[in-house]
Parts: structure tokens; C-alpha cells; sequence
């Protein structure tokens, strides 16, 4: 038999095992995917498969800079950018108004979040046709607005959520200490709902980053994006594994920049929706 | 002048009727408690005044003007809410400074300000603390703070005690009745307890289903209650009722109990009981105007002998319950005036001090 402290080291000792197994299941791709991108071709089509890269090799990098490939991941950031400010911003007050006026009664809010509930692949083609009647198609308005258009149930049910939890004597007190509304929101609300409104752009922006199907019907060349440009290095004859890989790498670093620096708000956020006290 | 005018105020929720018509004027510098039980409508009367709410009809001037159409911020008050209402994020000095900060108090005055009436709170160590780090006897103190750092012409606390253990709700009500006499300003508070109401205010305000049913002071309002509802609702123990008949008696009237018991009415008091003769009448007894029966009649003493059911001591007085002409009472008597139920015991119940009550219309007879 095992004394009580030993059990419970061997438990620990147990937990950490696994988390770490887990880690190192889930790390690998990523690890392997930057490793390609730093091969030479021989190294990406060796077997028995090489671990790791002989040299740090930039090729594959410099190629996608010189053809000018790397600017889809700009565009990217373009729309990513300011499709999510633009969906934070009119959810939130849409959000708000439905929280504290209950504005369309009780059935509004579900309403719009039924909206999200349309797979894209539905719409794309009606909303291709409308975008080439308009002009919109390939530029930067048209794929900023279908992106804040897509995204605007989920932030306004978010941060409906969000709004509804904080104490209404918070805002009433704010308008007895002598603001107006717009100063209640931008005093009260907005601090109260740091968290909520960090991880709602987290999502909010990595949905316009990943999108891939609305960006390969309604971009051409001017904007396009990285995931549409990644396509490209698919051939019939053969795969660009080098460039593949460089491409994927670039596309992910904003990702992993942005959530190192919000990864606070981000699991926070996560189990504020779900935890209501 | 009064620094409140109310005048026909109505307030609907959807078809809930909460305010029915009350009119109220609040001298300044008048400490006023709204008092009554959940669902009066003394919430909804002091969050309209606020402008927290909108009302439906009538009007509410505030230092002779109609505020009705204000905003919040425009009526020149200041609120203390149940909860605290603290902004987390803020350490203590930046939830008290708030108010100044939002109407603009030019920057080196809110310092002096915010430090002057924590002072005066007793919670100038707590400045540099978050909400989260105080107790709740702390938090309120915040809160009415925040509240009296800025001068407003009106303040109202939305029941500012109700979360605090009995304690410190004693202390936190000497504390805010200090203040008023430190700062000399209007004061509106809301509470559904009698007992802050009793002790608190310069003028109760009893409401009951939207409206007014008295106001006045505490002891007039206790001693001179205008309805069964006033004198059932401030004492503690309450007002006991029983249902009584007035009847001629040899030496002028009495009042004659369920179980036949006469009690004489003394002389001065029959003569607003001569219409009644034969008729019902609820008769209230506070329990400390039951007493036990000494030696010797005494004008105006009423004698009873009663059956005690159950003894309750509190220490300094003893609560006994027993059946008065069929009906439950209880009397506060002498901490040893009975030492076991079952006992019999000859109360004297002052009859001099006793309401009487049309039941028809429970109002009280005067």
C-alpha cells in the first residue's frame, strides 16, 4: 500500500505525463510545418523522413517575398482588421440595445443568432452574383463588409451575454453620477466586459482569418487572401511543399502573436459565457 | 422651500399599477424614510424621482423645478444603491471621485474632496484598495461616499443596509443619520424595516400598494396611527388585534371581548365610542401597554386574567403569549413577571394607550 502524500505525487506525476503527451501531439504539425518550410526539397522528400532541417534555409521565404505572394497575407490583415473592428463595434451597441432596451422584445436576439446558423457554401454563389452586380467583387469594401456581415450574430449574442451581466445599479449609479449613456457604455460597460470583448475579437478575427470559401468566390488578385493564395501551390503534376509550408507559416504568426498577447482575456473569456453566477 | 414636490405621481410596469397616485412634499434638510413591505412601490417612487424610471403621470419638482423630462444627471442628486454599485475596476478613491470627475470638478479640487469624505467615513486607509478587497460594512461606506463626496441638492438611498449582518446595520444606521446631521442635506432613504425607519428618520412615509396610507413623525405615526395597517406595521412585537363589541356598562361604555370579558373605556376616550354602541370594533393593545396587575385599581387600567402559552425572555423583557377574548397576544412584561406557561396571571392593559378600530373601514376610530 501507498501512503496518502505518495499517491498523491503519483497522480500528479500522472497528470503531467498526460498533459504533456497531449501537448506533443497537438504541437507536432505545427513543429513539422515549420520545419518544412526550412528545407531544402531533397530534406522534404527524404525517407526515412529528416526531424529537422541540415541548415536553416530561407529559400522558400525569400521567393514568396520576391513574387510578391507574401502581400495575400496583407490583404489578410487587411480584412481581418477591419472586418473585426467593424463587427465589434456595431455588435456591441447593437448588443446593448437589445440588453438594456430589449429592443425587438424577447425573439430579436435569437433571431440574429439564427443568422449564423446558415452554412456559407449556401450564400456564397447568391451573394457572388449580387457582389458582381454592385462592383464589389475582388475589393477590399466587399470582402470587409461580407465578413462583418458574417460575424455580426456571433458578437452581438456574445456580447449580449456579456452586457447582460453586468449589474444594471453599475449603469444606473454612472447616470446619477452624471453621464449620459455613451459615457455609461464607455465607462462602465466597456471595463466590465474587458474580457468577454478581448476573447469575442479573438474569435471574431480568426474567423475572417481562416475564412477560405467566401475569399476563393469573391476575391480575384487584387485582394487576395493567404488561403486562397495557398491553393495555388497545388498542381496537378506536383505540390510546392516548400512554398506550402512558408505560406502556412506566415499565415500563422499573426495568429500566435495575437493570442501570446491575449491569451489572459482569451481563456477567461472562454469560461465567462459559460459559467453565469 | 421644498426641495421635493410630488404631485399626483403614477407609475405602471406593463399593467402592474406600482405607484398610485401619491403626492409628497419634502422640506429641506429633512431626513425622509419611504417605508412599507416588498411590492409597495417605494422603490419604484424613489428611482422615479431619481429619473431611473420614467413617471407615467403627474409631476416631480425638485427645488421648484419639474423634472419630469431630465435625465439623471440633470437633477442635481445622489443615489445610494442596495448592492453597493462600486465599480470593480476602480480602486476606492477612483469610485468616490467618480461623480466629481464626470460633472467636471476642476482637478485639484477632487482630491481634497474625495480625502475629506473618506475622512469622514472612517475609510481614508482603504483608498488605494479594490472593491474586492473590503468587507461589506466597507463597501457601503464606500458607496455612501461616493455618494456625499459631491454636493447634490437630494439623496436617496435605495435600502443602503439590507445586505449587512445586524451588527453592523446598527452601526452603519447611527453612521448615516450622523452624517445627515453633519451635512444638514435632504435625504430620502427606502427601507422595508420599521425599526431603521423608527430610528432614522426625521419624517416616516408609510406606503401600501402605491400610495400613501400616513406620513408624519416617527413617534406620531406610532402613537397616533391613522389606520390598522399604520399600527400593525411599526412595533416590535406588533400591535395585537382583537375583535371587540362596544357595550353600554353600568359606569359609562366597555369594550366586551370574545370570551365576555368586559374592559371599561375610560371616560375620556368614550366619548368618540358613543356612536358605536353595539357595533364592532377592533381594539389594538401594543404588547408593552400589557402589563402585570399590581395592588390597587389605577384609572384607565384595565384588568385581564390570562392564561400565559409561551414565554419568550430576551434578557431585559420577557414576551408572553396568551389568548385575549379568543384571540393570540403577546405582552412584554418584566423580565421575572412570570416564571412558567400554564400559568395565571392578572395583566393590566392601559386603556388609555389602546387603538380603536372600525373594522369596516380599519381605519382608526379617533
Amino acid at each position: 500500500m501507498m501512503s496518502v502524500p505518495q499517491r498523491r505525487a503519483l497522480r500528479l506525476a500522472l497528470r503531467l505525463a498526460m498533459a504533456v503527451a497531449v501537448t506533443l501531439i497537438f504541437m507536432f504539425p505545427i513543429y513539422w510545418l515549420f520545419m518544412i518550410s526550412f528545407k531544402t526539397p531533397a530534406e522534404i522528400y527524404a525517407f526515412p523522413p529528416k526531424w529537422y532541417p541540415g541548415q536553416i534555409n530561407f529559400d522558400a521565404y525569400a521567393v514568396l517575398f520576391k513574387d510578391g505572394d507574401a502581400a495575400t497575407v496583407g490583404n489578410s490583415l487587411i480584412v481581418a482588421f477591419f472586418s473585426t473592428a467593424l463587427a465589434m463595434f456595431l455588435g456591441f451597441i447593437c448588443a446593448y440595445s437589445l440588453a438594456r432596451f430589449s429592443t425587438g422584445g424577447q425573439h430579436l436576439a435569437n433571431w440574429i443568432v439564427s443568422q449564423r446558423m446558415i452554412p456559407p457554401i449556401a450564400v456564397v454563389f447568391p451573394i457572388f452574383l449580387l457582389y458582381v452586380f454592385f462592383g464589389l467583387v475582388d475589393t477590399y469594401i466587399g470582402v470587409i463588409l461580407l465578413y462583418t456581415a458574417f460575424n455580426l450574430p456571433y458578437v452581438i449574442w456574445m456580447m449580449r451575454g456579456y452586457i447582460l451581466d453586468v449589474p444594471r445599479a453599475l449603469e444606473e449609479s454612472a447616470l446619477v453620477d452624471g453621464c449620459n449613456r455613451w459615457q455609461v457604455i464607455w465607462k462602465v460597460v466597456l471595463p466590465m466586459c474587458r474580457a468577454g470583448l478581448a476573447a469575442t475579437t479573438i474569435f471574431t478575427f480568426v474567423f475572417a482569418w481562416n475564412d477560405f470559401i467566401f475569399a476563393l468566390v469573391l476575391t480575384r488578385t487584387e485582394v487576395a487572401t493567404y488561403t486562397v493564395q495557398l491553393t495555388h501551390y497545388f498542381g496537378g503534376q506536383s505540390n510546392f511543399w516548400a512554398k506550402i509550408s512558408a505560406m502556412s507559416v506566415l499565415g500563422t504568426l499573426p495568429i500566435f502573436v495575437v493570442t501570446a498577447f491575449m491569451q489572459r482575456y482569451f481563456v477567461r473569456g472562454l469560461s465567462l459565457g459559460a459559467v453565469k453566477g | 422651500m421644498a426641495d421635493l414636490k410630488i404631485t399626483a405621481l403614477h407609475k405602471y410596469y406593463g399593467s402592474v399599477h406600482a405607484v398610485r397616485g401619491v403626492d409628497l412634499e419634502i422640506p429641506a434638510g429633512e431626513f425622509t424614510v419611504l417605508v412599507g413591505p416588498s411590492g409597495c412601490g417605494k422603490s419604484t417612487l424613489l428611482r422615479t424621482i431619481a429619473g431611473l424610471e420614467d413617471a407615467d403621470k403627474g409631476t416631480i419638482e425638485i427645488g421648484g423645478q419639474v423634472v419630469n423630462h431630465l435625465p439623471p444627471r440633470n437633477r442635481d442628486i445622489a443615489m445610494v444603491f442596495q448592492n453597493y454599485a462600486l465599480y470593480p475596476y476602480m480602486k476606492v478613491f477612483d469610485n468616490i471621485a467618480f461623480g466629481l470627475r464626470s460633472r467636471n470638478t476642476p482637478k485639484k479640487d477632487v482630491e481634497p474632496k474625495v480625502r475629506r469624505t473618506a475622512q469622514m467615513l472612517a475609510i481614508d486607509h482603504l483608498l488605494d484598495r479594490y472593491p474586492r478587497e473590503l468587507s461589506g460594512g466597507q463597501l457601503q461606506r464606500v458607496a455612501i461616499g461616493r455618494a456625499v463626496a459631491r454636493s447634490a441638492r437630494l439623496y436617496l438611498f435605495d435600502e443602503p443596509l439590507s445586505n449587512l449582518d445586524a451588527q453592523l446595520r446598527d452601526e452603519m444606521r447611527s453612521e448615516i443619520k450622523r452624517l445627515h446631521q453633519e451635512l444638514g442635506k435632504t435625504m430620502i432613504y427606502v427601507t422595508h424595516d420599521q425599526v431603521e425607519a423608527m430610528t432614522m428618520a426625521d419624517r416616516i412615509v408609510l406606503l401600501r400598494d402605491g400610495l400613501i396610507e400616513q406620513a408624519g413623525a416617527p413617534l406620531d405615526l406610532f402613537e397616533r396611527p391613522a389606520t390598522k395597517y399604520v399600527a400593525g406595521f411599526l412595533g416590535s412585537p406588533a400591535m395585537n388585534f382583537i375583535d371587540a363589541r362596544v357595550v353600554a356598562a353600568p359606569d359609562g361604555l366597555a369594550l366586551r371581548l370574545g370570551d365576555g370579558t368586559d374592559l371599561t373605556v375610560p371616560q375620556k376616550r368614550a366619548g368618540s365610542l358613543a356612536k358605536q354602541v353595539d357595533q364592532a370594533v377592533i381594539l389594538g393593545v401594543r404588547p408593552e401597554h400589557l402589563s402585570r396587575a399590581t395592588q390597587g385599581e389605577r384609572p384607565g387600567l384595565a384588568r385581564y386574567t390570562a392564561v400565559i402559552e409561551l414565554l419568550q425572555p430576551t434578557g431585559s423583557r420577557t414576551y408572553a403569549t396568551f389568548s385575549l377574548g379568543g384571540t393570540r397576544a403577546v405582552a412584554e412584561l418584566q423580565a421575572h413577571d412570570v416564571s412558567a406557561i400554564n400559568q395565571s396571571i392578572e395583566l393590566s392593559i392601559d386603556m388609555n394607550r389602546v387603538v380603536l378600530i372600525d373594522p369596516a373601514t380599519n381605519r382608526v376610530l379617533s
